[in-house]
Order: C-alpha cells, then sequence, then structure tokens
C-alpha cells in the first residue's frame, strides 16, 4: 500500500512538471515578444536558447505583450574605480540604461553580463557577486531542501522504532537507498563518516535538478547546469577526498607501486597520477554540467519548433506544434530520470573517489571504480 | 564560450549556499535520520533475535516437559504396577488370614461344641440318672407295695443278673 502510494505520488509529480513545461511552452511564446516587435519575422533560436540557459541579473517571470513581470535581483559589484556598488537590477530597465557608468553589454566577450566602460570606452568587468537568478534560485533551493531533510529529520527522530509512511517514507526509502546500495559498498568501513556530506550532496544536485525542471518561477533556473555551480560541488568532493585521503593513498600517488624507471629519472607515473587527483573533480564538473544543460537545451529547442515553423504556414505549424508538445512531455520524462541518475552519479564516484583514497586500494574498490567511470 | 567559464559571482554565492547547506545538513540534517534508522534496524534484529531465543527456549521448555511427563508417566505405571501387586497380596494376605481365621475359629468352635456335647451329655446323664434313680424309687415304691410283688421283682431281678452273668 506504502509503495502503490509513492508510485502514485512519483506519476503525479512527473505529470505536474511536464504540464506545467506545456505551460511554459505559452510563456516562452510571449517572451521574444518585443524583439518580434522590432524584427517581425526572424526569431533567433541560438540565442533564445543559450539567453535561457545562462544567468540573468532579473528573474522574468511572465511577459504580455510588451509588459514584463520580472523580479528585480540585487546588483552587488566591486569597480576598481569606484568601490563597492549595491543596487536593484531594475536600475538597468531590463538591459536598455546605463546606471552609474554601468551597463549589461549586449555583445561581445561579456554579452549579458555587467560591464563598465572606461574612459577610451572599453568594456572593463568590476568583481560582479550580484545575487543573479542562479543564485537566487540556488538559496530558494537550498532553503527548500534544508526544510524537508530538516522536517525527515524531526519526524524520525521524535519516534525513531515507527515506520513512517508518506514523504517521510518516501524519503527515508531514497536515503537509505544512496546509503545502503551507493554509499555503503563503495567507501568501505568507514563509511559512516562520509555519507551525511555524500548524501547532502546527492539531494542538493537531486533537488535543484527537479527544480530546474519546473519551468517557471521558482523553478527554471539553470542552476545544476552552470559550471560555476557544479565547479563548487566538484571541489568539495575534491576537498573530502584528498583532505581526508590515507597514507597508502598518498603513496600511490607519489611512489606508485610500478617499475622504478617509471619514476625515478623522470617521474612519469606521479605526474600521471597527480593529474589523475584533478582529472576525477574535473571529470564530475563537466558530466553534471553538460547533462544538465543539455536537457534544458533539448526542451527549449523543441519549444522553439512552435516558433520557427510559423513561416511555413497553418498546416505545418499546428502539426508541429502538437509533436513539439509530444516530444518535449516525453523529454521531460527522460528529464526527470537524469535528474536523478545524474544526482546518483555524481554521489556514486565522489563515493568511490572518497573509498579508493580511504582504502589500502584493494581489488573490489579498483573495479567498482572502473565499472562506473565508464 | 560564455556557458564554458564559471561567473565569479555564481562561484561565491554557490559556495556560501552550498556550504551552509552542507553544514546544517551534516551536523542536524542526515545524523538523526541515519542514526534512526541504525536505531529501528538494531531493533528490529534484537526483537528478532529475542523472538527467536524465545522460540528456542519455548522448544527445549517443551521438550523438558515432555520428558518430564513421559518420566512421570513411567512412574505412574510403576506405581500402578505395585499398587496392584500390593493389593492382591494384601488380598491374598487377607484371603489367607480369613481361611487360617475361619478354621481356626471352626476348629474353636468344634471342641466348645464337642465340649458343650460332652458337658450337657454329661448332665443330661446325670438328670437321667437323677430322674431314673426317682423314677425307680417311685415305680419301686408303688410295685413294692405288696410283699409278693416285691419277691417276684428281686427274684427276677435275680434272674436278669444271672443271665447277664452267664
Amino acid at each position: 500500500m506504502r509503495y502503490k502510494f509513492n508510485y502514485i505520488l512519483l506519476l503525479v509529480i512527473m505529470f505536474y512538471a511536464s504540464s506545467l513545461n506545456i505551460g511554459a511552452a505559452n510563456s516562452v511564446i510571449d517572451h521574444p515578444a518585443p524583439e518580434k516587435a522590432v524584427v517581425e519575422e526572424e526569431l533567433n533560436v541560438k540565442e533564445l536558447i543559450l539567453g535561457h540557459l545562462a544567468d540573468s541579473y532579473e528573474w522574468h517571470v511572465w511577459s504580455n505583450g510588451e509588459k514584463h513581470i520580472t523580479i528585480s535581483l540585487p546588483v552587488i559589484l566591486h569597480s576598481k574605480s569606484s568601490g563597492w556598488h549595491f543596487f536593484s537590477s531594475s536600475k538597468f530597465n531590463h538591459g536598455n540604461s546605463i546606471y552609474k557608468g554601468f551597463q549589461i553589454a549586449s555583445k561581445g566577450e561579456y554579452n549579458g553580463k555587467i560591464v563598465e566602460l572606461d574612459g577610451e570606452g572599453n568594456e572593463i568587468r568590476p568583481l560582479d557577486l550580484s545575487m543573479t537568478k542562479n543564485a537566487a534560485a540556488l538559496i530558494i533551493n537550498s532553503i527548500i531542501l534544508i526544510a524537508i531533510i530538516l522536517a525527515v529529520a524531526r519526524v524520525m527522530k521524535r519516534d525513531p522504532l515507527k515506520s513512517n509512511k508518506g514523504f517521510t517514507g518516501l524519503m527515508e526509502m531514497v536515503i537509505l537507498m544512496i546509503e545502503d546500495e551507493v554509499i555503503k559498498p563503495t567507501v568501505g568501513k568507514d563509511y559512516k563518516r562520509y555519507s551525511p556530506f555524500l548524501l547532502t550532496v546527492f539531494f542538493f544536485i537531486f533537488i535543484n535538478n527537479l527544480i530546474g525542471l519546473i519551468p517557471f518561477f521558482p523553478g527554471g533556473a539553470n542552476v545544476t547546469g552552470n559550471i560555476a555551480v557544479t565547479m563548487v560541488l566538484a571541489i568539495a568532493t575534491f576537498i573530502v577526498v584528498n583532505f581526508t585521503g590515507s597514507k597508502a593513498y598518498y603513496k600511490e600517488i607519489f611512489w606508485p607501486d610500478v617499475p622504478t624507471w617509471l619514476k625515478v629519472p623522470f617521474p612519469l607515473m606521479p605526474i600521471i597520477e597527480v593529474v589523475g587527483i584533478f582529472t576525477k573533480p574535473f571529470a564530475l564538473m563537466i558530466r553534471l554540467f553538460a547533462n544538465i544543460m543539455a536537457g534544458h537545451a533539448i526542451v527549449l529547442g523543441l519549444t522553439c519548433l512552435v516558433f520557427i515553423t510559423v513561416s511555413l504556414g497553418p498546416a505545418i505549424n499546428s502539426s508541429m506544434t502538437a509533436l513539439s508538445v509530444v516530444f518535449s512531455v516525453f523529454i521531460n520524462f527522460v528529464e526527470l530520470l537524469v535528474a536523478f541518475i545524474q544526482a546518483y552519479v555524481f554521489t556514486l564516484l565522489s563515493a568511490v573517489f572518497v573509498g579508493l583514497a580511504r582504502d589500502d586500494h584493494s581489488e573490489d574498490n579498483k573495479k567498482v571504480a572502473e565499472s562506473s567511470v565508464t | 564560450m560564455s556557458l564554458l567559464t564559471p561567473e565569479p559571482g555564481l562561484l561565491f554565492w554557490m559556495t556560501i549556499s552550498f556550504g551552509i547547506v552542507v553544514i546544517i545538513l551534516v551536523k542536524y540534517g542526515f545524523p538523526p535520520i541515519l542514526k534512526s534508522v541504525e536505531k529501528r534496524n538494531n531493533y528490529i534484529e534484537e526483537s528478532l533475535k529475542s523472538a527467536r531465543e524465545a522460540k528456542e527456549e519455548l522448544s527445549k521448555v517443551k521438550e523438558t516437559s515432555e520428558l518430564i511427563l513421559a518420566d512421570a508417566r513411567k512412574e505412574q505405571r510403576v506405581i500402578l504396577k505395585e499398587a496392584s501387586r500390593l493389593s492382591e497380596q494384601i488380598m491374598n494376605e487377607a484371603r489367607e488370614n480369613a481361611v487360617i481365621e475361619s478354621e481356626k475359629m471352626i476348629t474353636k468352635a468344634r471342641t466348645q461344641i464337642n465340649a458343650d456335647k460332652e458337658e450337657a451329655l454329661k448332665s443330661i446323664r446325670s438328670e437321667v440318672t437323677k430322674l431314673s434313680v426317682a423314677l425307680t424309687e417311685k415305680i419301686l415304691r408303688e410295685k413294692l407295695s405288696s410283699e409278693k410283688e416285691l419277691m417276684g421283682m428281686i427274684d427276677r431281678l435275680l434272674d436278669e443278673i444271672e443271665i447277664s452273668k452267664s
């Protein structure tokens, strides 16, 4: 009965997410409206998709013709010439105004970013700590995650011997699955030290992936498809792996168990091993970023199919619209799967790296690492 | 490609928010969850273990009770056998005793009867003698009222004695 309920819940979430996407398709129709007003028939699909994938200084919620409903976010800047600045992003008037010598570049190297013009008209990038759309989404998602986990923890702490039902039961099931299937077999004997961190990583990625799939405020931000976000996650794993590494792990790096000529006159193997330390988290960073960004790009591209085919006549346009909706629903299902799989893979590989750094390089750990990296 | 260059601003916010999430969840979020799950698992394991032990104990108790029962049954059989043997013995003894006693009593009664008979005979005899003497006296007195009769009598008696002597 309990599992049935969880299944139903999952299905409802899936349908909800995909139906929201259809709703979002309509909102995207409205979004390029101002551009259309200027250039009537041209729709720059590439720019639209890249614009949605990238970060922005304001959170666009809804547009109705010329009217935009956006949430202005704080801009925090430090310029070498004029010091700290703190103001609302509404001062830029959607990128059309210059405020205090700052403006949002519309082309060039810093396209879409705040730049400062120096005396000769060159664009200079100030230190930009603005709370952008992704940063705001990150904070919202973090609060949601903390609230969920602390609520579950409170329920479970109140009566540890009760078997939980409903949402707590679902969360417990997922937590135990990650703990028992991923962390325990890969990290090894002192897995309990690492499981809170690895579980945090899993749920952080998972919830950001899921909320990123919801196409309107407060979702829709391409958080885990942003390289800065995945970079911090990868660095966290890097720190955990290397700062808790065992002696055997470091010996394996600087004095590996290979013929001496591979390490004495020229330290070939140590160099490869040291590079390996950095390529592991780098692969984590790129994998998560590319998967999530690609998912968002596909959904956006399918949605754009509706507008590209406008010029081809109503028959083709309507059939392509139907096709676009069908494909979007399908891709959203796939993306739900990807949201879970990527969080799972990131956690699994982090656990494997931790296990490799903790263990005395036992054979089965190596096997796990090799099979999961592929 | 601006997508591939990490923004310092977002790096900053991500570090802060992820750091806070990690600190809170690693300290207050997951450990209680994992601990309570562990507690529950331990509880279940212990319960299973104690249930198994109780079952074993129960079967052991059953075994011993059965053993005790079997023993008791054996004992009972022995006791019953003994009792029946005893009762038979007692009955036999009683029977023998009764026979002996009755024989004794019969002999006693017989001797008593014989003695009584003897005594009765004796007394009867003496009585008869007395009576016969008295009768004889009376008869004699009647019969011997005349001389003739007396003489005749004496003669007859003498005859008889003579006859019996010869």
